[in-house]
């Protein structure tokens, strides 16, 4: 079968597809997995919120004023949690000629901006990819360095943390991190744990693979201790030791890759059973407020069917 | 009958076509995956463009699927995975699922018979307890029957989700390690529904939406993802090029990340 018809040009990703927009408040509804209701999954049951914050405990309150979107984006129709792999940093300083750390430096500036957003918006958490386990293999130099940006940036941005009402958690194998950096983390996600505005979620020597197998442990040793039978072990199980248990919203809505990379890379695979993959070009340090625009004006025009159909 | 005996006639003589045969001797310059798993979306769009009854685009999923098989073992391709039926699917309108459950038992017939053709080995991944017993059995005598055929493995995942694969996985392990010995990644990975095969080289969607829909997630770490906007049964053989192509002009990145060593999850 001989076909010369294209189709529609294949892209990277990028093609918003042909469905049109949903129009109204999105409602999910809770869902067994072996039912037959067309509702979506369980996990996708999420309280559709105002974003106001009002913190307390001597913090400086934070109230959002209701942030005008940029035309095309609807308030209803944002996702809860957007996950990032921050890719390029490497390539952005190759192209102007600038050690790799410089990349590393303009990707933080990325993320600041991006943070921003994410709070204006309504996104209730952002996650994302900062260092892979298997990013132990790069050059020791280029390690040590990420690893003291990571300190640098959590020192500085403490206190506006506090201010802009914004939690931090920190996910991954923790035991290959030098000392000081996790007495800081432990530090930062204390001091931001009662924040609501905006939950930035930082992999950090993560791996999803890894976070499945410690789950596993986790249910393992609650069996031979009697705690849980055999039977008792659901998706649900897992979803509760998953390291995303940080958080209301553990499933990303939209996930987005930069530099053109068509993969995962060992980022979420569990949580991202459902999830809207967008895929650009633009390196990380590029990545502005006008791409994650176009980012979520696709997700927002895509059509969720978790499986089902519509009708 | 989704194909009578003119049908498969007609696919096996396919096979001696120069054109196609030449196209893939280009091809075959480059680095070829040796897994291709695919997200069959589009069929009941496809059938809605040509007007054609409800249900009979599943019908043209299927050959599209049995004519990427014979491209496949022409081209190389070891390893085929097709996502035809999610857990999640059983949600959808009680005639929708019988159609696509009729249409898998046809399926499991024509297999047969391909199989006997080009030693091609089938395997069913998924919770197949959730399947009616007349097609429970059929699956599990085809997989009998074919599980010493090598030539071409193919997968079909019916049943399932990869969040109930690793559940089972997860189960299994635990149910191993009751003696207090710590779970590692090998242990999880044996008792995956997806052990027969390899990690994919390259994953597929068609239909244009952009999303893995529980689809081999922990198989994907590494792969090659590509969205394709054209509707399953309209996948033809540009649409397999196009994509082996464009794993090719990827493939450094592949190569590299498979000589260095990953960091070893205990």
């Amino acid at each position: 079968m001989l076909s010369l018809r294209f189709a529609v040009p294949t892209a990277n990703t990028l093609i918003p597809t042909k469905t049109k927009p949903k129009s109204g408040l999105v409602v999910q509804t809770g869902w067994k997995q072996t039912g037959l209701s067309s509702s979506p999954p369980k996990r996708y049951d999420y309280k559709l919120q105002a974003a106001t914050t009002d913190i307390t405990d001597g913090r400086a309150s934070v109230e959002d004023k209701e942030v005008e979107l940029p035309a095309g984006l609807s308030r209803e129709l944002m996702p809860k949690h957007v996950a990032v792999i921050m890719d390029g940093n490497g390539r952005w300083a190759r192209q102007r000629e600038l050690p790799t750390s410089a990349g590393h430096e303009a990707g933080v500036k990325s993320l600041r901006e991006m943070v921003e957003l994410c709070g204006q918006w309504g996104i209730q958490v952002l996650t994302v990819f900062a260092f892979s386990s298997e990013n132990w293999i790069r050059p020791k130099v280029e390690v040590n360095f990420l690893l003291s940006l990571f300190e640098r940036a959590l020192k500085s941005e403490m206190e506006s943390f506090g201010r802009s009402g914004i939690r931090i958690s920190v996910i991954g194998d923790s035991s290959k991190l030098p000392a000081s950096l996790l007495s800081l983390i432990n530090e930062v996600e204390e001091t931001t744990k009662n924040n609501t505005r905006l939950q930035l979620i930082v992999a950090v020597s993560y791996s999803g693979k890894y976070d499945v197998i410690q789950a596993c442990r986790s249910i393992a040793e609650r069996v031979k201790d009697g705690q849980i039978q055999l039977e008792d072990i659901d998706e649900g199980l897992i979803e509760q030791e998953l390291e995303t248990n940080c958080t209301e919203y553990p499933y990303p809505d939209l996930l987005i890759r930069t530099s053109g990379e068509l993969r995962v890379s060992n980022f979420l695979l569990w949580q991202l059973a459902y999830t809207e993959l967008f895929f650009t070009q633009e390196l990380w340090p590029d990545f502005g407020k006008e791409d994650f625009v176009e980012a979520l004006s696709s997700y927002q025009q895509r059509q969720r069917r978790y499986g089902g159909r519509h009708s | 009958m989704l194909v009578n005996e003119d049908d498969l006639q007609r696919i096996f003589s396919e096979w001696t076509s120069i054109l196609r045969k030449c196209l893939f001797r280009v091809i075959r310059v480059g680095p070829i995956p040796s897994h291709l798993a695919i997200i069959m979306d589009g069929n009941p769009r496809y059938a809605k463009k040509k007007k054609l009854e409800e249900g009979t685009g599943h019908d043209a999923g299927a050959m599209a699927l049995l004519y990427l098989l014979v491209y496949c073992y022409e081209l190389g391709i070891k390893y085929v995975t097709a996502y035809a039926f999610s857990i999640h699917n059983f949600k959808r309108s009680r005639e929708e699922v019988k159609k696509i459950m009729d249409l898998m038992m046809e399926s499991v017939i024509l297999l047969t018979r391909l199989s006997k053709f080009c030693s091609l080995r089938v395997h069913f991944a998924g919770n197949l307890q959730l399947l009616s017993t007349e097609l429970r059995n059929a699956a599990k005598k085809l997989m009998e029957n074919t599980a010493g055929n090598s030539n071409l493995v193919l997968t079909i995942c019916v049943s399932y989700t990869c969040s109930d694969e690793i559940l089972h996985a997860v189960e299994e392990s635990s149910r191993e390690r009751t003696d207090g010995a710590v779970v590692k990644l090998a242990d999880i990975e044996k008792h995956m529904y997806m052990a027969v095969a390899p990690d994919p080289d390259i994953i597929i969607r068609t239909g244009g939406e952009c999303r893995l829909s529980n689809f081999l997630l922990w198989q994907s770490s590494c792969c090659h993802l590509s969205s394709v906007y054209t509707v399953w049964p309209e996948f033809g053989v540009l649409h397999l090029v196009w994509v082996v192509m464009d794993f090719q002009h990827k493939y450094p990145y592949f190569a590299r990340k498979k000589m260095k060593q990953f960091v070893s999850v205990p």
